[in-house]
């Protein structure tokens, strides 16, 4: 029985109920809510430092108590390296988020204690869904986060937020009943061959092991759609670049960064070891997908007119990557994929929150709208480049690593998808690039800046323009995804330590041998 | 005098009164209300019937609770009054759920604070429109025969589902539906919709009861006999018609689903939700649902399981029919009463899918579904009877915009109920749909689990809908005032909201409880 998972979900739990009762106090709710996600982060580098790679046991940390015994329901949480490595990275990103988010401008009549108190909410939500290790407690996770999720986007998002939230909600809401459905399949097919049905996941492993490969199939596609929903795969995407444009930063940040991983983690944690014959049997459906939604978000951030949908295209096209090293089925695909899920979320986070701080100082969305701002902000234009070439993947900064692992690692197993998807590669070239270019270079243009700055002439002059660069808590809170973005570009080993053993795990459960996981053995 | 001795004496049947007592207290207490009506002065009898019918009820349960305490080393229930009455476990779950949603919905009957004089009329045989309508409207006095109707009505519903012959059933039928129709028609505002209510509820109702009589005529000629046992042995091998059989059986299922509001035998449901006296329509939610499945779970269960090959496929379309009735005209609704009303249809649908699952899974699924579905009525029904303007309550949906700036408790209370009637974890809607839905795939009817999860989806639309009302719209200047509930209203919603969360979070003893046995008969 170890304590660490439990305090980690219960914390942000606390926080959040504290920090609603500091309703008019804000600036207290924001230091209080900073506090506990510091507190947070500790707790997650103490369940990092407990963690053994090298053991033996697939899950760890584990505890687990009785919650429904007329199901064989246990309140079971544990995790694996890949769980471990994402519950660090929301960890990380939740002070970056809250401090982000410090000095966000509200809507009208909504209090900084509520939005705070519902990030804190969802951190538990995250958190539970990458730590159950019982399927009920998992579906339970994965229905509950959507709703401080959605009261996010509707309460406190863009213009357009209350239709944003509710396509987000029904989305995801749709693919968690489909889920549900195979859900119960599972209990059903449990309780037919061990006499009493069970949600736990290792024994669900061994169960459906060698259940019929018909029998896989259905229950597959019912966990597929709803990840694929989530991850978001083409064509059920539709749902986050409404989403992620509406929705207010910080929770952005979250949605792309960590929520959209449930889908990515799910395929690994539960369709891939649950179902193996039908993973083998669907791959390549699900591989056409992916690298069809690594083209087709390219093609669509390239011609984005709006930032924030523009990053959030850029998002599914990066989902495209993860899916495709995931479905690659070899350890090296495999490693990355996991890698790139929490590059993804640091660089695509990072990305996510330059554009608010462009945004918060232009007033508005649109690209048109900017130009030549790099003159009045030099330090948010170089933060911004930054963000671009680790979401380009540019060698040196994390995302290489994980963009490299993942296209060598699918070479020998799926030589044509991997060939179509390096295609990819360049496009993100392209998008990165142009956005950066239409917004930060040349002469100071465009309606945001100019109307702010109070004239053309005025503007050129960075004295006197109202356009201020960066401050310090800015500055503060983009310096932690800068280092990560340097070390985990050069150095990755410590988060691949931890991710290697869990994927040779997995592929062993999918039945896929291949050279190098053995040798890494 | 010689004919008298050639008459056989009568053997007696034996009454088991212990058994019975639950049903004679509160019989009981109705004919003593009738002649509280009778015999007090006006200004005492309010005080005194809700004194009454309070105890009837606690006085009910405890004489219940006595019984199944002293039943544990008994069998598993009892046939008494000649086997025209069955006490078996569902019977006693039953009971206990109509007896506690009876007292959630007196409670709300009771409350004279959210609408002076109580939500009833002071003299229903004044013409509406009328000047002596005027007058009394002003009068506080209210019509106190709805307890005694109440009584009734429940007594009525308690021996329907404890019905082990069809002519009991059907007399059950009526004394439980003859009140209903009256007390729909005793609203104090909008008198003329209330009383139309009431006439189309009782002609459509009567059409049923033909129906069902006509059904168990029918039954009679291929049985010999009414008693359900002696249907079941008939159906195993009988030299009459087919034809009778089924025709029968057609027609008494139709007068079941009626009471149901199960689709396409719903049309009465808006129409009667919408005019009846908010308390009303809780009772009616609540209690007449319980009572009408628990007798079609007996019917289906004990007289014609064998033949379930015949029938089922006929139900099967009649739920997918309810379902999709309910979710899908349940997104066109304006007014939040028939919103609900709709929902109340969807939601027959689902609970029909226990029903003929025909396993001890479907059955203790669907009770715990009824249990559940009742207390999260009830709540809603209450919360919808606070929120008023100047010309009562203000069911339009557009009076809810922005209601949780005026409220905030209120609208997180019935957020938390909606959410519960969409079916997310943690409320006890979820847990129902997972168990009904459970024994469905056990017992070969997934596909009908899948349309029932994508009308789930649907009809989490139009509950979001309000919410994305009250919490994400401006409210409208002249809006409705949220009344603060007296004690008695105050109960109810904490009741029924209560219960939604413990049988979300912590099901099991319910759910131990549903599932400790089957019908006897």
């Amino acid at each position: 029985m170890s304590w660490t998972l439990i305090a980690l979900l219960l914390l942000p739990l606390v926080g959040s109920v504290v920090v609603a009762f500091l309703r008019g106090n804000d600036r207290t709710a924001k230091f209080v809510a900073l506090g506990f996600s510091l507190v947070e982060l500790a707790l997650a580098v103490v369940a990092w430092v407990a963690y053994d790679p090298s053991s033996s046991a697939r899950l760890q940390l584990t505890s687990s108590a009785e919650w429904i015994p007329t199901f064989g329901v246990h309140l079971s949480f544990g995790v694996d390296g890949i769980a471990l490595v994402m519950i660090a990275l929301i960890a990380f990103l939740m002070p970056v988020v809250i401090g982000g988010a410090w000095s966000d401008k509200l809507p009208e009549g909504r209090s900084a204690s509520g939005f705070f108190s519902l990030l804190l909410a969802m951190q538990t939500g995250m958190v539970g869904v990458f730590a159950a290790t019982d399927v009920f407690v998992f579906y339970v996770f994965f229905e509950a986060v959507l709703v401080p999720m959605y009261f996010l986007i509707g309460r406190f998002g863009g213009p357009n937020r209350q239709y944003a939230a509710m396509k987000f909600f029904l989305y995801s809401l749709l693919g968690g009943l489909i889920m549900l459905a195979s859900v119960i399949g599972l209990y059903v097919t449990s309780a037919d061959k061990l006499g009493q049905g069970t949600l736990d996941w290792a024994t669900l492993v061994t169960v459906m092991k060698d259940a019929p490969t018909s029998t896989q199939i259905w229950l597959f596609l019912g966990f597929f759609i709803a990840f694929a929903i989530k991850a978001p795969l083409v064509p059920l995407h539709t749902w986050l670049p409404d989403a992620g444009a509406e929705a207010p930063v910080g929770a952005g940040v979250l949605l792309v960064g960590i929520l959209d991983k449930i889908g990515t983690f799910g395929f690994l944690r539960y369709c891939l070891p649950l179902f193996p014959a039908a993973s083998k049997e669907l791959a390549p459906v699900v591989l056409s997908l992916a690298v069809v939604g690594i083209i087709y978000g390219s093609l669509l951030a390239v011609g984005q007119t709006d930032m924030k949908r523009f990053v959030a295209y850029t998002s599914i096209a990066h989902f495209g990557f993860i899916a495709l090293g995931i479905f690659a089925f070899s350890s090296q695909a495999g490693t990355g994929a996991v890698l790139y899920m929490v590059n993804h979320g640091i660089s695509t986070g990072m990305l996510f929150l330059v554009v608010g701080m462009v945004m918060s100082r232009g007033g508005s969305r649109l690209i048109q709208d900017y130009g030549g701002m790099a003159k009045l902000t030099p330090v948010l234009g170089g933060l911004f480049f930054v963000a671009g070439l680790s979401s380009l993947a540019l060698p040196g900064t994390n995302s290489f690593v994980s963009e490299f692992l993942v296209l060598i690692g699918s070479y020998p197993n799926q030589p044509v998808f991997t060939i179509v998807s390096t295609l990819g590669m360049v496009l993100a070239a392209l998008y990165v690039l142009w956005v950066y270019q239409r917004v930060f270079q040349g002469p100071v243009r465009g309606t945001a800046l100019l109307s702010v700055a109070g004239g053309p002439g005025t503007a050129k002059d960075p004295e006197r323009s109202g356009i201020k660069d960066l401050d310090k808590r800015e500055i503060a809170v983009l310096a932690p995804l800068v280092a990560l973005i340097l070390v985990l570009g050069f150095y990755p080993k410590p988060v691949l330590d931890v991710i290697t053993p869990s994927i040779g795990a997995t592929l062993s459960e999918v039945g896929v041998t291949d050279p190098v996981a053995q040798e890494g053995k | 005098m010689k004919f008298l001795a050639q008459i056989q004496p009568i053997d007696p049947p034996e009454i088991l009164y212990g058994a019975i007592a639950p049903v004679l207290i509160v019989l009981g207490a109705a004919c003593v209300a009738v002649l509280f009506e009778a015999f007090l002065p006006k200004h005492q009898r309010w005080a005194a019937q809700v004194v009454l019918t309070m105890l009837a009820l606690v006085a009910a349960g405890g004489a219940l609770g006595i019984y199944a305490a002293g039943e544990d080393n008994k069998p598993q229930g009892v046939t008494t009054l000649s086997e025209a009455i069955a006490v078996d476990r569902p019977v006693i779950f039953l009971w206990v759920t109509l007896l506690l949603l009876a007292f959630g919905s007196v409670l709300l009957i009771a409350d004279r604070s959210v609408e002076p004089g109580g939500a009833f009329v002071a003299d229903a045989a004044v013409r509406p429109g009328t000047v002596q309508d005027r007058a009394q409207a002003s009068r506080t006095g209210m019509q106190t025969e709805v307890f005694p109707l109440t009584l009734f009505a429940l007594s009525g519903m308690m021996v329907f589902v404890a019905a082990n012959d069809l002519l009991t059933m059907f007399i059950a039928l009526e004394v439980l539906s003859l009140p209903l129709y009256l007390m729909c028609g005793l609203a104090r505002r909008r008198r003329l919709l209330s009383q139309e209510a009431a006439v189309k509820y009782f002609l459509l109702g009567a059409f049923a009861s033909a129906f069902f009589l006509y059904g168990l005529a029918l039954l009679y000629g291929y049985a010999g006999s009414v008693k359900l046992a002696d249907i079941a042995t008939a159906t195993a091998g009988s030299d009459k018609s087919d034809t009778l059989l089924f025709a029968g059986f057609g027609l008494l299922v139709v007068g079941l689903l009626f009471k149901a509001s199960v689709g396409p035998f719903h049309a009465w449901t808006p129409d009667v939700y919408q005019g009846a006296p908010t308390p009303i329509t809780a009772f009616m939610a609540a209690c007449t649902k319980v009572a009408a499945f628990g007798g079609i779970l007996r019917v289906l269960t004990v007289a014609f399981e064998r033949t379930n090959w015949e029938w089922r496929g006929v139900l099967w379309g009649v739920a997918v029919a309810s379902m999709v009735i309910g979710a899908v005209l349940g997104l066109t609704q304006t007014d939040v009463k028939r919103m609900v009303a709709y929902s109340s249809v969807a939601h027959a649908g689902f609970l029909l899918i226990g029903s003929i699952s025909l396993t001890e899974q479907g059955l203790s699924g669907t009770l715990f579904y009824l249990l559940a579905y009742g207390f999260t009525t009830i709540a809603v029904f209450g919360v919808i009877s606070l929120v008023r303007n100047a010309d009562g309550e203000a069911t339009h949906l557009s009076q809810w915009a922005g209601l949780a700036k005026r409220s905030p408790v209120l609208a997180g209370v019935f957020t938390f109920l909606l959410l519960a009637l969409a079916g997310i974890p943690l409320t006890s809607g979820f847990v129902g749909k997972f168990v009904v839905f459970a024994a469905a795939i056990e017992d070969g009817l997934a596909p009908l689990v899948v349309v029932a999860l994508v009308a789930s989806a649907v009809a989490a639309f139009f509950y979001l809908r309000v919410i994305v009302l009250m919490y994400f719209s401006e409210p409208a200047p002249d809006g409705p005032t949220v009344t603060v509930p007296g004690a008695f209203t105050t109960v109810a919603i904490t009741l029924g909201a209560a219960i939604t969360l413990v049988l979300g979070v912590w099901p099991s003893f319910a759910l131990d409880w549903a599932g400790a046995g089957g019908f006897i008969f």
